[in-house]
């Protein structure tokens, strides 16, 4: 197993590893030369049950990276202090020859709008600037238990609601593969963490397509869950029918290997489900038993209304090509309409807007957060959430209060709910003649920024591959594909791979065997394989 | 206008500025009184056996005249909203306890403060003391329900919505049975319920002295409710009053809420309209908050429909407006409080939180098995035993008084007679020592042995009432203390033949008065015979052999 992140001429750059582990890394970095992902969590893993890295040198390494990169992609809103520290600990515990849970010594990202304990958790907005939560979201807790360093909070869309990450309440994040676009949103700060390899693997929300369309964007390995697979308890709401927290990894089993550390019942979620969690990095075949059509049986619905116009035909081609590789590892690929897909976006945008409009209404400057003195309530309401909240994040709670009001609610708020229904229907259909479907993951490449900050239809079309999903409520797994003309070394094109609810471990199994059977791609920045500095 | 007056100082005290941990909060709340207390925090109260039902006042002063709009030919429409607090152990949707009168922001956690991130999920006994109530109150039960949120701003509501029922509610279409008080004319009434729904309650404001500044105590943050909606019958005070009290009656036998009404458990929001007699349509309706007690709602309403009346019949009736009133006990008067403008939007949708609350049959079936005998089913069976109204109604007012009626009268005590002892000695004691019928030593056994040690000649009624006390503070049984006291009637007609002799010998001169004419001495020469006896001999044998002897001539 062999791993870039102990690719010794980063580590070079400032801090020179002492000559023992340095040969051991070129060691490793021998194998490195392969073209398929491969684990860094079971690297690590390997690593440290093996003693021949120590938690500290791995989490130096990443530390030392994230420090040369962070400047130009600003993809952090907050590094935890304590980052060695707790590496030195899981030292110790190795040394006291303890179980291992499988994230130890793991650096994981986590986004902004997921509640830690002791670090401050922002949402990306002014209104918390500085607020620490009382409590571990669930999924960080489980993290932890797992044996994860919680690396820092990454850079979002304020509360989510962007997809590009320049509505950020603090900071514009930059994609690794070009430095001036975006890396998507509203999880950009996480997707561009993994694809820097400033951590291993981070966590994002996913709403209307903030995991899968960065994952895209950044060349990396991005799973939307099933709805309710993931506690949200600690998941600073938007949209809550529509909320799900996932995952982010420079390869499938890594991705996989998270999942499962976060997944599971919460009796803090009623709507978190009691669903069997699978091993789902164990379900994954390895590359060396591998038949030459492995997929073969595999129903392969390709989604017609996702080649229309408005998308590049770059990402049509990188997508075709992905068809086409799907065929060639033995399954069947048919055109499948889903003849709601174009009323998706509209009732998203309906849905998410009008319960986003409720679950912002506690930051309200009165208990926590910032606080615009006033002489009387109703302007101290105003003033507070006329400072502390973003443009985007207003305009969202407006549409979302028009659609609830009394008269409109009809028209607006139920009938998108009526649209969701047909959605469900469509997927259900759709399922029911493929076991998976595939389209791309955005509708674009990574954008130039500023490029749509002053079109917000047009950042809004931009979701239009990623909405039903939510919607539905359906597990999605996005995989690099292809790179389309851009930055210096081209711009990568996610596939997503959709399910039937649950079937996480499925699409992880499909989208491991594309992953290491997909040649002549190499999914890592240009910046960090070279070694230079990103500018 | 008066609440943002008050809130002028709020950033003076923003409340929980990043709490570090929920322990943290539990151990240090942020009091925010001037001096922390360093009383031990109620982590574990025990909310769920209601506190002895403090004794409401009586309805209405007995002598005060009913107001009567139809004397002017107008009718009042009385509808009435009222809200129970549930004693569950924990909050709606939360683990924290909940117990009135804790120090401020100590029964609170990330869930009912509203944090960032939390989510909350139902307790299961919320929708168990609903479907109990809505069956009491013979609603339908809806086999799906729902949770929506109701939005509007106010720094008493963390979230910036409360969760309630919209349209959906857990039960509706139900009817409550009245018994009206005997002093008020009586006559029995059926008032309909609309509908049942389950909410969340919401924290408290407390402003300064100053008003320069509030301060916000989340305690009450998320403790559940039942909002119970009548349907607008109810013409006049007293029916009002007498639905709440009866509204209080059932959720204290159910052991849903202790139905206080001082500490707020049970509050009602009467809306009051009037309208020529004969008119269809309902005239402007005011609302009436703020009344602590069933007599104070009597009176509000009254109030109320006779100042609609008056502007009726002053032709001013564009005056009556539709706002919330406040019913000022001090000036005996309603008072507007706010205005309406217009109706207010609450933009209620699904709350996508929490699952529906599907019930089964079997789920409910098992609840209303498990329902006790209600007032009304207790009030005909009363009335069936042959027992006055009055008697009635005070035995089925409180559980506790009739389960111990009901258990005297099993152990074979005549009904008449251990309705008397309870609503004469036992509840003059309760009145006196404040307690409740099950805070007192005496048993419905001991009861019914007492009744039937005075029948059966055993002790005399006087001696029953002494020994009643002993049983109510001491315990113990009738035989006991009768033995111990040596309290056995004298019915020997020769030892009481004995004490007369002695009397009548130690008094020759009231012998002589007697013999005289004067006799009504006999009264006196009784009492010597019963104070020589101890009070133990036999009334009657004692006024008997007095007699014969007196009247002796020798």
């Amino acid at each position: 197993m062999a791993s870039l992140i102990q690719n010794p001429r980063l580590l070079l750059r400032r801090r020179r590893p002492s000559p023992p582990l340095r040969r051991r890394l070129q060691t490793l970095a021998a194998a490195a030369s392969a073209n398929v992902p491969t684990s860094e969590i079971l690297s690590i893993r390997d690593a440290l049950l093996s003693r021949r890295a120590t938690a500290l040198d791995i989490a130096s390494g990443y530390l030392s990276r994230l420090r040369i990169t962070e400047p130009h992609l600003r993809s952090f809103l907050h590094v935890s202090e304590k980052v060695l520290r707790e590496a030195e600990e899981v030292d110790r515990a190795v040394e006291r020859g303890e179980d291992l849970g499988p994230l130890t010594g793991v650096l994981v990202g986590v986004k902004d709008n997921i509640c830690t304990v002791d670090m401050p958790s922002t949402g990306g907005s002014r209104i918390l600037e500085g607020y620490r939560p009382a409590f571990d979201a669930t999924a960080v807790r489980r993290l932890k238990e797992n044996g994860a360093i919680i690396v820092g909070k990454t850079n979002l869309d304020e509360f989510g609601m962007g997809s590009s990450t320049e509505g950020s309440g603090f900071q514009v994040t930059t994609n690794p593969w070009d430095l001036s676009r975006v890396p998507g949103g509203s999880s950009g700060g996480s997707a561009a963490a993994v694809s820097a390899r400033q951590c291993v693997v981070s966590l994002g929300s996913d709403t209307g397509g903030s995991v899968r369309q960065p994952a895209s964007f950044c060349g990396v390995v991005g799973m939307k869950p099933t709805y309710g697979r993931v506690s949200r308890y600690g998941l600073m709401a938007y949209a809550s029918s529509l909320d799900v927290i996932g995952c982010f990894g420079s390869s499938v089993i890594d991705t996989a290997i998270l999942l499962k550390a976060i997944s599971g019942h919460d009796r803090f979620d009623a709507t978190s489900s009691k669903h069997d969690v699978p091993n789902y990095a164990a379900d994954l075949v390895s590359m060396d038993s591998v038949e030459s059509k492995p997929l073969t049986g595999l129903k392969v619905g390709f989604i017609q209304e996702t080649l229309a116009e408005g998308v590049d035909m770059g990402v049509i081609s990188a997508v075709k090509a992905a068809a086409s590789h799907f065929e060639q590892l033995g399954s069947r690929v048919t055109e499948v309409s889903l003849p709601s897909f174009d009323l998706g976006l509209p009732a998203y945008y309906i849905l998410a807007t009008s319960e986003a409009s409720s679950n912002l209404s506690r930051y309200d400057g009165v208990r926590y957060g910032s606080q615009v003195a006033a002489e009387e309530l109703g302007s101290l309401y105003g003033d507070s959430r006329a400072k502390g909240l973003g443009s985007e994040v207003k305009m969202r709670i407006l549409m979302g209060t028009y659609a609830l009001s009394a008269g409109y609610y009809d028209a607006y708020y139920k009938r998108a709910q009526q649209v969701r229904t047909l959605v469900q229907k469509s997927f259900k259909d759709a399922l029911e003649e493929n076991d998976i479907l595939i389209s791309p993951a955005a509708p674009s490449v990574a954008y130039k920024i500023g490029e749509k900050t002053n079109d917000p239809l047009a950042m809004f079309a931009g979701d239009i591959m990623t909405v039903n999903v939510n919607l539905a409520g359906l597990p999605a797994l996005v995989v690099p594909c292809g790179f389309v003309e851009g930055g210096t070394a081209g711009l990568p094109v996610g596939l997503q791979i959709i399910g039937p609810a649950f079937s996480e471990a499925k699409l992880l199994q499909v989208g491991h065997i594309f992953e290491q059977t997909l040649q002549n791609h190499r999914f890592v920045p240009p910046a960090l394989l070279e070694g230079t500095s990103l500018i | 206008m008066a609440a943002s007056l008050y809130l002028r100082g709020i950033r003076a005290s923003p409340l929980f500025l990043n709490p570090p941990s929920l322990s943290a909060i539990r151990a240090a709340p942020l009091l925010l009184f001037a001096s922390p207390s360093e009383r031990p925090l109620a982590t574990t109260s025990t909310i769920q056996s209601p506190p002895p039902p403090p004794k409401e006042k009586p309805i209405h002063p007995p002598n005060k005249k009913i107001s009567n709009p139809a004397d002017d030919g107008f009718e009042a429409i009385i509808g009435i909203e009222t809200h129970v607090q549930l004693s569950t152990i924990t909050k709606a949707f939360c683990s924290c306890p909940y117990s009135y009168g804790s120090q401020p922001n100590t029964t609170i956690c990330p869930v009912c403060m509203g944090l960032p991130g939390t989510l909350p999920v139902l307790n299961s006994k919320v929708v168990e003391f609903a479907v109990r109530l809505g069956l009491a109150l013979n609603c339908s039960v809806a086999m799906t329900s729902k949770f929506d949120r109701k939005q509007y701003f106010y720094p008493d509501l963390p979230k910036g919505y409360q969760i309630s029922q919209f349209d959906v509610p857990i039960a509706s279409k139900g009817f409550i049975d009245v018994d009206l008080p005997v002093e008020f004319g009586g006559g029995h009434r059926r008032f309909g319920i609309t509908r049942v729904h389950m909410e969340e309650d919401a924290g408290k404001l407390m402003h300064s002295d100053s008003g320069s500044y509030s301060q916000v105590d989340l305690n009450r943050a998320g403790v559940p409710l039942l909002e119970i909606v009548s349907e607008p019958d109810m013409r006049n005070g007293i029916e009002a009053a007498e639905y709440a009290a009866e509204i209080q009656r059932l959720v204290r036998y159910l052991g849903v809420s202790n139905g206080n009404m001082q500490e707020g458990s049970l509050r009602c929001d009467v809306n009051v309209s009037v309208r020529p007699i004969g008119q269809a349509k309902f005239g402007t309706k005011v609302e009436i908050k703020n009344m602590n007690s069933f007599s104070a709602m009597n009176r509000a309403i009254d109030f109320e429909i006779s100042r609609q009346v008056l502007l009726h019949n002053q032709g001013q009736s564009d005056e009556i407006v539709q706002e919330t009133r406040l019913w000022e006990e001090g000036a005996q008067k309603t008072v507007t409080m706010r205005k309406k403008e217009g109706l207010a939007d609450y933009r209620y949708f699904p709350e996508p939180d929490l699952p529906e609350v599907v019930l089964s049959e079997e789920y409910i079936d098992q609840i209303r098995k498990s329902l006790p005998e209600l007032p009304e089913a207790k009030r005909r069976r009363y009335e069936n035993m042959g027992l006055s109204m009055q008697d009635v109604l005070f035995l089925a007012n409180d559980s506790y008084v009739a389960d111990f009626f009901d258990d005297t009268v099993k152990k074979g005590a005549d009904a008449k007679l251990a309705a008397n002892w309870i609503m004469g000695d036992i509840a003059a004691y309760l009145k006196n020592e404040r307690l409740s019928i099950n805070d007192i030593k005496l048993t419905p056994q001991e009861l019914a042995e007492l009744i039937a040690s005075i029948k059966n000649g055993t002790i005399s009624g006087k001696i029953g009432k002494e020994i009643l006390v002993e049983l109510i503070t001491k315990g113990g049984t009738v035989k006991a203390v009768i033995e111990e006291k040596d309290l056995v009637q004298i019915v020997d007609p020769t030892a009481i033949e004995a004490l007369v002799d002695k009397v009548i010998a130690e008094n020759p001169k009231q012998l002589q008065q007697y013999r005289g004419g004067k006799t009504k001495l006999q009264g006196f020469f009784a009492g010597q015979v019963m104070k020589e006896s101890k009070g133990k001999a036999n009334p009657m044998l004692v006024n008997k052999i007095l007699t014969e002897k007196l009247n002796a001539e020798n």
